[in-house]
């Protein structure tokens, strides 16, 4: 789960990491009122999950009170188009206008799940502000690491090692290495996938972190009512909401072709033979091992509502599961849901053939695949032969 | 020969009174499966499924010699049963749960080191020996004994390659899901080593997926060690970046742990990879015809 940077930074506040002082406003009357009391120049930030704010115009200097409440007033309510949200943008609904801050260097701290070692990563470099990823694809040596042995814990000399090869001395080496021992203490105590200060800057007062990226484990959103309550689902396109009240995984993409699969491998699989076959998959959508009659409601309605399908592809891997009940759910919500487009079924499982039968007699606009090759053929032909008035 | 369950498997189910656990115990058992025991803390000395049941691992180990165990109990608790299972002295523990807190993972990894235990999963459909052994959830009919081990770290799309094969007549030594969360006890190469050392493997079939770099080291260990065919998939080719797809695993992050990137791995360490899902079976029958 994806919060904004202001919600990071109250976060990163709370433990004790210095960040700059400012408040997120939602009027720009309100921003008005925020940048004079901090008086002289204010950054107004908008506050959208993308990255790449800076080079869509979502952030900028302000000189004056006036001048905040100009900008805020003309990124308000409105897209921001950025590197990372496609081009129709995305809606600024907050703003968060912080103190400007006089730069001396900008640096990168952040932690990562390293895959590979089965620990956390504590990363840092000199090549602050930059994309981490820039920086590792162009010149790896730029990045300091160090992982964290969960029994050990985050040791005080490793903040020293991140800090002194950052060529931080004297009294910042001592505040950058207790820096990253709290934004270790952070990754660790939310169930961070990521926590991220980029940059992490040096002033004349010392070390602020002027952006800050965090996102959250989903397997750990259980214990951690907290966060759960930072969910912003503005951020979330409206089908994807929908999808996840009923436990389906589902993602828009922006094909034709429909699919719907039980396992998320094989829905990635059949996404994929769509677009060898010549179509464009419109989704992902992983209804479950189970595909229960409900399920596939759930799923016809999710699909449907995206108007652009042209045909549905139906790919059930059931193996112990009764094909002639998987038929009958889908025959009715066939029916109840008045689906109008072809719907190509590949189902497997016991009873397929009376599954099968049950499904080209039911005078409804069901075509049948025995594999999953032939199933995305047929599927993609009739996206392509579909002609609605 | 076969990898990781056979003949000798005892198995104890962890969550055994659970509905799934009661569900795929059972299909264990009626696979062949010789299900010895089932843990559930607080109901020890009921029988279940005709099955005993104990509060503890190690009772099961003590009471009915229990060597393999398979996990159904919920995330908040799962990485607590590993740990149980791997004090108990279960040499090889596979683990259902979906949706396991990575760093939960993480202690459990780190917990796991220098011990002889195997882990395999979590969020997997687990490890069948087909004709010997089934410790998962996946259907045993589709399956058939032979010389192709499997690897994948999906459920539903390793039935779906299981089937191409079976259809074929080509059966398999062992499938293994390895799972398809961030962090899991058994990968790809580990896999890879123990096919290397069987008899009955001829060929592996590979099915990897976005995310991470478990398809690179696979490819990397390939190239280095291993002699005999191997066949692989990736799924995702159509993936967008910075999505999880369904999987914890399945993300392509920072423009990294793309299926092309794996593919151009794989295929560079002289492994045959299928570029349709569909082909999967066909290319395994092609290369053990030495075509």
């Amino acid at each position: 789960m994806k919060i904004h940077e202001y919600q990071a930074k109250e976060i990163l506040a709370a433990y004790g990491v210095p960040v700059p002082k400012g408040e997120v406003v939602t009027a720009a009357s309100d921003a008005k009122r925020v940048a004079s009391r901090l008086g002289g120049t204010v950054v107004v930030k908008a506050q959208i999950h993308a990255g790449g704010r800076g080079k869509g115009g979502g952030v900028k200097l302000a000189r004056s009170a006036e001048e905040a409440e100009r900008i805020a007033s003309a990124i308000l309510g409105k897209p921001l188009v950025t590197p990372q949200t496609g081009p129709e943008g995305t809606i600024v609904r907050q703003v968060l206008i912080e103190e400007g801050v006089d730069i001396r260097r900008e640096l990168y701290a952040g932690i990562v799940l390293d895959r590979k070692a089965s620990m956390p990563v504590v990363m840092a470099s000199e090549a602050g502000g930059m994309e981490i990823e820039e920086v590792a694809a162009r010149s790896p040596e730029k990045i300091l690491k160090v992982a964290v042995d969960p029994a050990v814990g985050f040791s005080a000399f490793a903040g020293r090692k991140l800090a002194y090869g950052l060529a931080l001395d004297g009294g910042l080496a001592a505040q950058g290495a207790d820096l990253f021992s709290k934004l270790y203490r952070v990754f660790q105590e939310k169930d961070c996938s990521l926590a991220e200060i980029n940059p992490l800057v040096q002033t004349g007062g010392g070390l602020l972190a002027l952006d800050a990226k965090i996102t959250f484990d989903d397997n750990a959103l259980f214990r951690h009512q907290e966060i759960v309550a930072l969910r912003d689902l503005h951020e979330e396109a409206p089908l994807e909401v929908e999808a996840s009240r009923f436990r389906l995984s589902y993602i828009k993409l922006d094909g034709n072709v429909g699919c719907m699969v039980n396992g998320a491998g094989l829905a990635m699989a059949t996404m994929d033979i769509i677009k060898l076959a010549g179509g464009e998959p419109a989704n992902f959508l992983d209804v479950g091992g189970g595909a229960s009659a409900e399920q596939i409601e759930n799923a016809f309605r999710i699909l449907l509502a995206d108007k652009g399908i042209r045909a549905v592809l139906i790919n059930i891997f059931g193996g112990i599961l009764r094909c002639d009940r998987l038929a009958e759910g889908l025959i009715q919500a066939v029916k109840t849901l008045q689906v109008k487009v072809p719907v190509v079924i590949r189902m497997e499982g016991t009873n397929v053939e009376l599954g099968r039968q049950m499904l080209d007699e039911s005078g409804l606009n069901f075509l049948t695949a025995s594999t999953m090759g032939d199933a995305a053929t047929r599927a993609v032909e009739a996206a392509k032969g579909v002609h609605r008035s | 020969m076969s990898i990781l369950v056979d003949n000798n498997t005892r198995l104890v189910v962890q969550g055994i009174t659970g509905k799934e656990g009661s569900f795929h115990a059972r299909g264990c058992l009626e696979y062949g499966t010789k299900v010895v025991a089932g843990v559930t803390p607080g109901k020890g000395g009921v029988i279940h499924e005709g099955i005993p049941v104990f509060n503890s691992v190690i009772q099961s180990v003590q009471e009915t010699g229990a060597n393999t165990s398979l996990i159904f109990v919920p995330p908040a608790f799962a990485a607590d049963a590993i740990l149980e299972a791997a004090d108990a002295g279960i040499a090889v523990i596979v683990c259902i749960t979906e949706g396991i807190p990575a760093l939960d993972m993480v202690k459990v990894s780190r917990y796991l080191q220098g011990k002889t235990t195997r882990l395999v999963g979590p969020n997997c459909p687990g490890v069948i020996s087909p004709g010997k052994a089934k410790v998962g959830i996946m259907p045993g009919h589709i399956h058939l004994p032979g010389p192709v081990g499997v690897i994948s770290r999906s459920g539903t799309l390793t039935y779906e390659a299981v089937w191409q094969l079976t259809q074929r007549g080509i059966g398999q030594s062992t499938c293994v899901g390895v799972g398809g969360d961030p962090i899991i006890g058994t990968n790809f190469v580990d896999c890879l080593h123990l096919f290397r050392d069987d008899p009955q493997t001829e060929a592996v079939l590979l099915i990897g997926e976005i995310g991470g770099t478990a398809e690179e080291e696979a490819a990397t260990f390939v190239k280095a060690h291993i002699d005999r065919t191997v066949i692989g998939y990736v799924a995702g080719m159509t993936a967008p970046p910075g999505r999880r797809m369904g999987h914890a695993g399945a993300i392509i992050a920072g423009g990294k742990g793309t299926a092309t990137e794996k593919v151009h791995a794989m295929e560079a360490a002289g492994i045959r990879v299928c570029r349709s899902p569909a082909e999967m079976g066909v290319m395994v029958e092609k290369s053990l015809q030495g075509k």
